[in-house]
């Protein structure tokens, strides 16, 4: 069997698993940690949504580290699950910059305000019948001497008594969910948080607390042990400890069944509360979902035109090899298809347009390549010579065009990604993996189909199919 | 064929292609969006039959205390809106406005603002990126033609042939910006930057031509070599050009109103580019081999004669 048999062979197998791909209605993979939905992103212009782009609100000068901005992208994150729709995605852009997107929400003044809703921590005895995680309550923060959102400068509460106010209030029997909690302590009295392990080697995370807290800690704990005091983060219940033992030193440690993540998840919530960088809006965009419907079904029968009209334009220049790379070239865009779902790729509308321009890249380097077969049919050489030649030689001006267009991509992906412009990115990205491809379908999938259905062929006696 | 010949004609029908586009730009700036100024967009759809004259809609933005708003009718009862940097709040009580004002329901189909800092950021940025791009194909190019003479004269010739094809898209931008109300916005900064990327794609293949031919072809001159690989990657040339049009015809008649402004300045410029490759780029290559600058301005009847060869 000869190599071009194989290549056949192993193109057949790559299509099969392409189309599997494709096909709507895919279950997914599943092997082992690597998971694919293999659903088709739609970026916000095409589904509708809103994106919004964050700017840390210092003096240009002010230096941001990596942690403080990923430890706000974090809290945002967390702030954003408050607003109920799924797939909200936040992203780092650059050194000062967050962008968040938010897909189906076109309301921007609720999504600024859940953005800008300042996080506040507060622990609240709960008594011995504490709310289950994830409510959310009513906190009276004025009790405790905080008033602002922000975390106050040593503010404690004034007495211990405000730590016994509460707990008859807490453990009353009627818990209702309009009842208003006092909290013992806020996340101004931490000192330090950190990620540990405890005895049996289960994460936890250990906090100290500053030296006015320790004592109304220690006072309260050791009159209530077997309580529960509830960590509560932004009025919402994130976790529900139950005192072991009094604790005088001024140290803690919240355990239940934590993951190294969910354990670094809670202590960057106890440690910051409020953001460790204050944000503005830099930037915003709303798109409505009828225009987004609207764009997705004019450019997929813009895509599907196009690809035609290619198609009819190749065989008609160029016959029978014409017929050929339409083949490759309906592969070419299968397996980008696929490849946007595996990889996966959030399609946007300029993505689209980086798409279709791609198709162009990839028919151009069969142009070339048909070019000069002809050229060297035309001085004599057999057809399987001259498929060889031709290749050889359109192959250093496919490559060096091809790597022009590649500088460029990543250049473009660089500019988008600095600035969250997730169009620009898109459009780069799509592009770059489309030259790509498209490299790949010309030099095995095309020459494959070439040899395969060419060489038995006597070129002498079928020069129309050739267009000569 | 001597495509060589005519080249002055060639850079000729460049000049006034361009010139205009430079005096546009000059005249009138270029219509710079909210992306690069800072400021809003607000796109609204109003019932049907009930969106209000621009005036109408102007007085509400002035009872409102917004400065330069400019409005756009499109279809469907839509109507474009923009104005200084407004905020959330600010959009809400405008719409609140318009819905009580003209006694329609108004769906807002699209709400884009820009703060100021970020828009003179990214007009910055995106000089340094073309800036960046330049350096890294003129890079490229001469290291991938390193084998002939002078191989930065190729890489030189592509950047003009680039700068051509940049000139030629923001000057007719600058035009329709003037009369059909277009604008510089991150989608057309997205387009010019693909327009870039082929043109050098399209001036590469013709190179190397140029590089394959010149390095059979030692006894021939150069003048020859060049316009021998332009007549053999002509075909190519044209057939790439017609069906990479052909997509994009399909994007420009069936794409929608959100990437129409996008796909026709992709159109025009990968012709431009396609021109600039066959007609700019190459002919460059030659007056620099024949040091014809020499020749400008000596007396005319001595020019033409050393032109034809």
């Amino acid at each position: 069997m000869g190599r071009n048999n194989i290549n056949l062979i192993l193109i057949i197998v790559l299509l099969a698993a392409v189309i599997w791909i494709d096909l709507p209605g895919n279950p997914g993979i599943q092997i082992g940690n690597f998971q694919r939905s293999l659903q088709t992103q739609l970026g916000l212009d095409l589904r509708g949504g809103l994106r919004v782009l964050l700017e840390a609100d210092m003096p240009a000068e002010t230096q941001i580290t990596v942690d403080e901005m990923n430890d706000a992208k974090k809290i945002l994150e967390s702030r954003a699950n408050g607003l109920g729709v799924s797939e909200v995605v936040f992203q780092v852009a650059g050194n000062r910059r967050i962008v968040g997107e938010f897909p189906g929400l076109t309301n921007t003044s609720q999504v600024v305000q859940t953005l800008k809703q300042v996080g506040q921590l507060a622990f609240v005895p709960m008594g011995t019948k504490p709310v289950p995680e994830g409510t959310t309550i009513k906190i009276d923060y004025t009790q405790v001497g905080t008033k602002t959102g922000t975390i106050p400068e040593n503010k404690l509460p004034e007495t211990t008594t405000t730590g016994t106010t509460a707990t008859p209030a807490a453990d009353g029997t009627s818990t209702t969910p309009e009842m208003v909690y006092v909290p013992l302590m806020t996340g101004a009295d931490l000192d330090t948080v950190s990620v540990g392990r405890n005895n049996v080697g289960k994460y936890s995370v250990d906090f100290k607390l500053k030296e006015t807290a320790t004592k109304i800690f220690g006072d309260y704990t050791k009159s209530h042990i077997g309580d529960t005091l509830a960590i509560v983060l932004d009025n919402k219940v994130i976790s529900i400890p139950q005192i072991q033992s009094a604790i005088t030193e001024g140290q803690g440690q919240i355990s239940g069944n934590y993951t190294v993540d969910t354990a670094n998840d809670l202590m960057v919530q106890l440690k910051y509360g409020s953001l460790p960088i204050p944000f503005k809006v830099a930037t915003s965009q709303a798109v409505g979902a009828t225009l987004g419907q609207d764009s997705i079904n004019k450019s997929i029968t813009a895509g599907i035109i196009g690809l035609i009209l290619v198609v009819l334009f190749m065989i008609f220049s160029y016959r029978l090899p014409g017929l050929l790379a339409s083949l490759a070239l309906a592969f070419y865009a299968a397996l980008t298809l696929a490849l946007y779902k595996l990889i996966p790729v959030t399609l946007t509308l300029p993505g689209i347009a980086g798409f279709i321009l791609s198709i162009g890249v990839a028919v151009d380097a069969n142009i070339l390549i048909f070019e000069r077969m002809k050229e060297e049919l035309r001085a004599g050489r057999t057809l399987r010579q001259a498929i060889d030649l031709g290749w050889s030689r359109a192959w250093t001006s496919i490559r060096d065009s091809n790597i022009t267009t590649l500088i460029s991509c990543v250049i473009l992906f660089w500019f988008g990604n600095t600035f969250g412009a997730s169009m620009v990115k898109g459009f780069a990205f799509n592009l770059a993996l489309g030259v790509l491809v498209s490299l790949f379908t010309a030099i095995i999938v095309t020459r494959t189909f070439l040899h395969v259905t060419l060489d038995s062929l006597k070129f002498t006696e079928h020069p129309r199919w050739f267009g000569l | 064929m001597d495509l060589i010949k005519h080249r002055y004609l060639y850079f000729l029908i460049s000049l006034i292609v361009i010139i205009p586009g430079i005096i546009a730009m000059v005249l009138w700036g270029l219509p710079l969006a909210i992306d690069f100024t800072g400021g809003s967009m607000l796109e609204v759809k109003f019932d049907a039959g009930k969106a209000p004259k621009p005036a109408d809609v102007i007085k509400v933005y002035e009872s409102l205390n917004i400065s330069d708003p400019q409005v756009q009718s499109s279809e469907n009862d839509t109507l474009i809106i923009r104005s200084k940097y407004i905020t959330e709040e600010i959009k809400d009580q405008v719409v609140a406005a318009l819905e009580s004002k003209f006694n329609s329901k108004v769906e807002v189909s699209r709400f884009d603002t820009v703060g100021p800092s970020v828009g003179g950021e990214v007009a910055n940025r995106a000089a340094i990126t073309v800036g960046l791009a330049a350096i890294g194909i003129l890079s490229y190019i001469t290291w991938a033609f390193r084998k002939i003479p002078q191989s930065y004269r190729y890489g030189i010739a592509a950047i003009i042939a680039m700068i051509h094809d940049i000139l030629v898209v923001v000057g007719l931008e600058a035009i329709f910006g003037h009369f059909l109300g277009w604008e510089v916005d991150s989608l057309f900064l997205t387009a010019l930057l693909t327009v870039i990327g082929f043109s050098v794609h399209d001036t590469v293949v013709v190179f190397d031509r140029i590089r394959e031919n010149s390095l059979i072809h030692r006894n021939v001159t150069y003048e020859k070599v060049v316009n021998h690989s332009l007549v053999q990657t002509l075909g190519r040339s044209l057939k790439t050009q017609f069906t990479v049009m052909l997509t994009l015809l399909a994007l420009v008649m069936f794409g929608g109103v959100t990437i129409f402004h996008f796909s026709i300045v992709l159109l025009i410029g990968i012709f431009s580019g396609t021109y600039s490759s066959i007609f700019n780029a190459a002919p460059i290559l030659v007056v620099w081999e024949n040091r014809e600058w020499n020749d400008w301005f000596k007396p005319k009847k001595q020019a033409d004669q050393t032109t034809p060869a």
